[in-house]
């Protein structure tokens, strides 16, 4: 490949007892089934999982890192959304 | 090291013919690691060498077991000469371009499916065991290469040509897959062999449609592909009347040597060594 790239496509990939399809790489590929074929031979070749999705990475749309303070700092002091300030039973053990 | 010696009966004869198709299959989709036309395609051609070598390496083991001498895995793979190889001319051609590496893939796949289909209810039980877990291994390479032949021979029309040229490379080789070597016909009324004759028709279907959808024209006889208007008749009549063979045999391309002189330096050179 030199002048014309094919497409980036973000690989999820469910192991074998996870429930959720987790990120773990991208690759390039003409189309979606070359992308899952090409999927299948990077990313699971030692038994990472047993169900692959992908997705053109042009379709991910990502929050701006510049705005991380004002997104995410105002969560910082409001620790009263933690479930934390209960007084359990001492009956219960595994909270 | 001579074929007739270690072995008193057929069945290693028949094994060692498999083990060499996959072996030398997959030693020739090795040449291209680092050399692949993108990463992705890199490691997926060396997945299927893999797959190959490992199939390979469970035949050699019972070819040995059944010598029950001082030969192994290795000692058959690396200790013999063309001569004593017993795979078909396809698998070793050499590798050429990315088209022509994946037409010799797509023809031999569509073949071992079948053949491995069929071998799973051999009556020698290590033969369909070994069948049974390589048929999953090549229901990929099938897919995988089949596609590959309809991009590119559906792709631009430097794809197409380079595909035609492929075929025209790699047709009459094809023919042999469905000749039976003394050893087939033998163990074939066993019911241990796979009756490739057979196995024609199953074949000739699936790279029938594949080539269809490739815009690739059915080559006519004696191997040549006649043009882009030698469609292949609604009777199937043209199919190839002539065949290379003889590398069940023994008798082999020149390719071959190139590519023992290769996989078989450091044993040669350093018999023995491991690291």
């Amino acid at each position: 490949m030199t002048e014309q790239q094919w497409p980036l496509w973000e690989v999820f990939i469910r192991s074998k007892q996870g429930l959720d399809h987790k990120h773990v790489g991208s690759i390039h590929a003409a189309d979606a089934p070359m992308a899952i074929e090409n999927a299948r031979d990077v990313y699971t070749r030692r038994m990472e999982g047993v169900s692959i999705w992908v997705v053109e990475s042009k379709y991910i749309h990502a929050s701006n890192p510049d705005e991380a303070a004002s997104l995410y700092d105002p969560a910082n002091d409001k620790i009263y959304r933690h479930p934390t300030f209960y007084d359990l039973p001492d009956e219960l053990k595994h909270m | 090291m001579s074929l007739s010696s270690p072995f008193d009966s057929v069945l290693p004869h028949y094994v060692l013919h498999l083990a060499d198709n996959a072996l030398v299959l997959g030693h020739r989709n090795s040449e291209w690691t680092g050399h692949g036309p993108i990463l992705e395609q890199d490691i997926a051609l060396a997945n299927i060498a893999l797959d190959l070598v490992g199939q390979a390496r469970y035949l050699y083991q019972y070819a040995a077991k059944l010598a029950g001498n001082e030969l192994t895995e290795d000692s058959l793979a690396y200790g013999r000469d063309a001569w004593d190889f017993r795979n078909c001319l396809l698998v070793e051609q050499a590798n050429g371009d990315w088209g022509k590496t994946i037409l010799r893939q797509f023809l031999f796949s569509a073949w071992q499916l079948s053949f491995y289909d069929r071998l799973r209810e051999s009556r020698d039980s290590e033969l369909a065991a070994i069948a049974e877990k390589s048929y999953k291994e090549v229901i990929y390479h099938l897919r995988w290469s089949s596609e590959w032949v309809i991009r590119l021979g559906d792709g631009t029309e430097e794809s197409h040509n380079r595909m035609e040229k492929a075929l025209d490379q790699l047709w009459k080789f094809t023919g042999e897959l469905f000749v039976p070597a003394e050893y087939e016909r033998s163990l074939g009324t066993t019911g241990v062999a796979v009756d490739v004759e057979a196995l024609r028709t199953p074949w000739e279907k699936k790279v029938g449609e594949v080539f269809a959808e490739a815009q690739l024209a059915w080559p006519h006889a004696a191997g040549g592909v006649a043009g882009a208007d030698a469609r292949r008749d609604a009777a199937g009549a043209a199919k190839s009347a002539w065949a290379q063979t003889g590398g069940k045999d023994g008798r082999h391309t020149e390719e071959l040597g190139y590519l023992l002189a290769e996989m078989q330096f450091l044993q040669r050179a350093y018999p023995g060594c491991e690291w």
